[in-house]
């Protein structure tokens, strides 16, 4: 009879951005079960929504997270724009649709240098952000942050990119996706990559879609699941299909965000292409009153928020559901039975993102 | 068997000036469109509070009898919410990097002050 | 509106048959959520398929406020409900995995069942610029 132990994993690890407990119960070297315990950056960001006007808490929002700010920004927005009936010009929902697919590309080379740093591949790492870094300037500027963007409103933007700014801006998409073509052979041809990711934590097409994931890991899995073709933004007149994998293993992931940043890079085209001149917002007046599930494409899966107003100033309740709290159970599910050595690999390949997850 | 993928951004590097800057012996342009600091003129300013009442983080403190405003650059977000609200367009983001600091002070403006009223003969 | 989100009222009572009743159809569960209006819980039960959405909600008084668990009919119900079981207090019975109120690790028990208490921003010491 094999001896069993708990190893503790987190909320320190070098792998891991932000903090989540994992109580791995280990036989040998074999994992048999793993227990997660969240909580270690509950900020109680849905009860500040209550004290506030709810012009404001779009900062709130996009504060929920670091990497996929702009899009909670966006969620919200569209939330209140929606019970309240606000019509939001076409220029500015293009111009979101351009941000939005800015940052997915920037959270997903992100993501590939984090999958590298917990292979041990560390210079892939310091390329992948590299890469990155050029992203991150051609948002800054067009936005002003190279983090939390600040450039979306109730009733549409608040910034907008001229014709200049829109050129510079393809430019450097090009120049981008020239170099993630660089990096992302390396991912997906590399022996020593493959030899990590293939195989590893194989999720089936039926468990994947029972077990509520979504996003990329749902996508590996063969569910062609995109939120992105509820037609938000300017997402209906743009044409791009769900990118899907049929393996569903660690391997599968990667090839899919991979996959994304081609797709998004190719959107921010089709977008800048079709941007039609006009009024950046309209004015907003009243309170929101009613209630609304809105559903959005983020990065890592389909984030939800339920807003609900009474009329008042101040939401009455302010409910986000992100994309890695749906997948921590197929994270649990993927744990059961693998080796110790690849519990990082594994954690990682559902893109957590645990200040979303605990706000 | 695929190996040695990596060799050709490898060398490509090897020969190439390192991508990071030597910060802070060189210290960073910001790009222009980065919001930066607020910076209020006093000139215009009434005191009328609004900017305080809608700053998310609550960084903003208008003294009217006082004629004193009063920024906490810590708590300060760059959201450009006051300069949007301000009726009297007298706040702005100048664009500069946050200078480090280590101590937690709010910075002061004072208004001119208004010379008290003659009293009643 | 972008789409339409119906909401079917439904009862304690008839919760896990209904779901059940989901996911034999194909649907898959996309959140579940609680809001407290005064002395009243409403929860919510959502459902997706195909992108087409579908809410199922039980609204029910705050006081001794307990409902069965869907876990047995989606495993990953158990997170939702230890959640909301954590911040509100709500009891759910017979979830797959019962953290037993250990899984936020939050400063007082039940923060979002009581009511917002303001908080006055600490002041540090002030000094005019040189």
């Amino acid at each position: 009879m094999a001896e069993r132990t708990i190893i503790p994993f987190g909320p320190q690890h070098p792998v891991l951005p932000e903090p989540i407990h994992l109580d791995l119960v280990v036989e040998d070297e074999k994992v048999v079960e793993a227990i997660p315990s969240i909580g270690f950056i509950h900020r109680g960001l849905e009860a500040l929504v209550e004290k506030r006007d709810f012009q404001d808490c779009v900062f709130v929002a996009e504060r929920i997270c670091g990497i996929c700010s702009f899009i909670h920004g966006q969620a919200y927005c569209q939330g209140i724009e929606e019970i309240m009936g606000i019509a939001v010009p076409p220029r500015a929902r293009y111009l979101r649709t351009i941000w939005g697919e800015l940052s997915r590309i920037h959270s997903h080379l992100l993501w590939l240098g984090l999958m590298a740093d917990s292979l041990g591949f560390e210079s892939l790492f310091m390329h992948s952000w590299r890469v990155r870094e050029r992203v991150l300037d051609v948002i800054e500027a067009t936005t002003g942050g190279r983090v939390i963007f600040g450039s979306c409103k109730v009733g549409g933007v608040r910034r907008d990119i001229d014709a200049e700014a829109m050129k510079t801006l393809l430019e450097r998409v090009a120049e981008v996706e020239r170099e993630t073509r660089e990096i992302t052979r390396v991912f997906i041809n590399d022996s020593t990559v493959k030899h990590r990711l293939c195989g590893v934590g194989a999720l089936s097409r039926e468990d994947a879609y029972l077990l509520g994931c979504v996003g990329p890991t749902l996508r590996a899995s063969g569910v062609a699941q995109d939120m992105r073709k509820l037609g938000y933004a300017a997402f209906n007149e743009l044409s791009f299909e769900p990118i899907t994998r049929s393996e569903g293993d660690c391997y599968a992931r990667v090839a899919v965000r991979c996959d994304e940043i081609f797709q998004s890079a190719d959107l921010i085209r089709q977008a800048a292409a079709k941007i039609p001149a006009g009024e950046l917002a309209v004015k907003v007046t009243g309170n929101p009153n009613g209630e609304f599930f809105t559903r959005v494409e983020q990065p890592r899966g389909e984030v939800i928020y339920y807003i609900k107003g009474n009329g008042a100033k101040n939401l009455q309740r302010f409910r986000v559901r992100t994309p890695t709290f749906a997948n921590i159970p197929a994270l649990v599910k993927t744990l059961q039975g693998c080796d110790l050595a690849d519990v990082p690999v594994l954690v990682l390949t559902i893109d957590p993102c645990i200040s979303c997850t605990e706000r | 068997m695929s190996l040695f993928n990596m060799s050709g951004l490898t060398l490509k590097w090897l020969f190439r000036r390192p991508f990071t800057r030597r910060y802070p012996f060189e210290p960073r342009k910001p790009v222009a469109g980065f919001r930066g600091a607020v910076e209020i003129n006093l000139g215009t300013c009434i005191f009328c509070g609004i900017c305080s009442k809608r700053c998310p983080t609550q960084a903003i403190e208008v003294d009217r009898g006082n004629k004193r405003w009063t920024i906490d650059r810590l708590r300060c977000l760059s959201c450009g919410l006051c300069t949007e609200v301000c009726p009297k367009k007298s706040l702005g983001l100048n664009g500069a990097h946050g200078v480090p600091t280590m101590t937690k002070d709010r910075e002061v403006f004072q208004g001119a002050q208004t010379p008290p009223s003659a009293p009643a003969a | 509106m972008i789409e339409e989100q119906p909401t079917i009222a439904i009862t304690p009572a008839t919760l896990v048959a209904g779901v059940q009743a989901l996911r034999t159809e194909g649907w898959r569960l996309v959140q579940i959520g609680v809001t407290k209006l005064g002395d009243q819980f409403e929860v919510n039960y959502s459902f997706d398929r195909d992108r087409i959405f579908k809410n199922l909600r039980i609204t029910m008084p705050v006081a001794g406020a307990r409902l069965p668990s869907v876990s047995g009919v989606y495993w990953c119900a158990f997170l939702y409900e230890n959640e909301i079981h954590d911040l509100f207090g709500l009891a759910f019975d017979g979830m797959a995995i019962d953290f037993k109120g250990h899984f936020y690790k939050t400063a007082i028990p039940f923060p979002f069942a009581q009511a917002a208490t303001p908080v006055a921003p600490s002041k540090p010491a002030t000094t005019s610029p040189a």
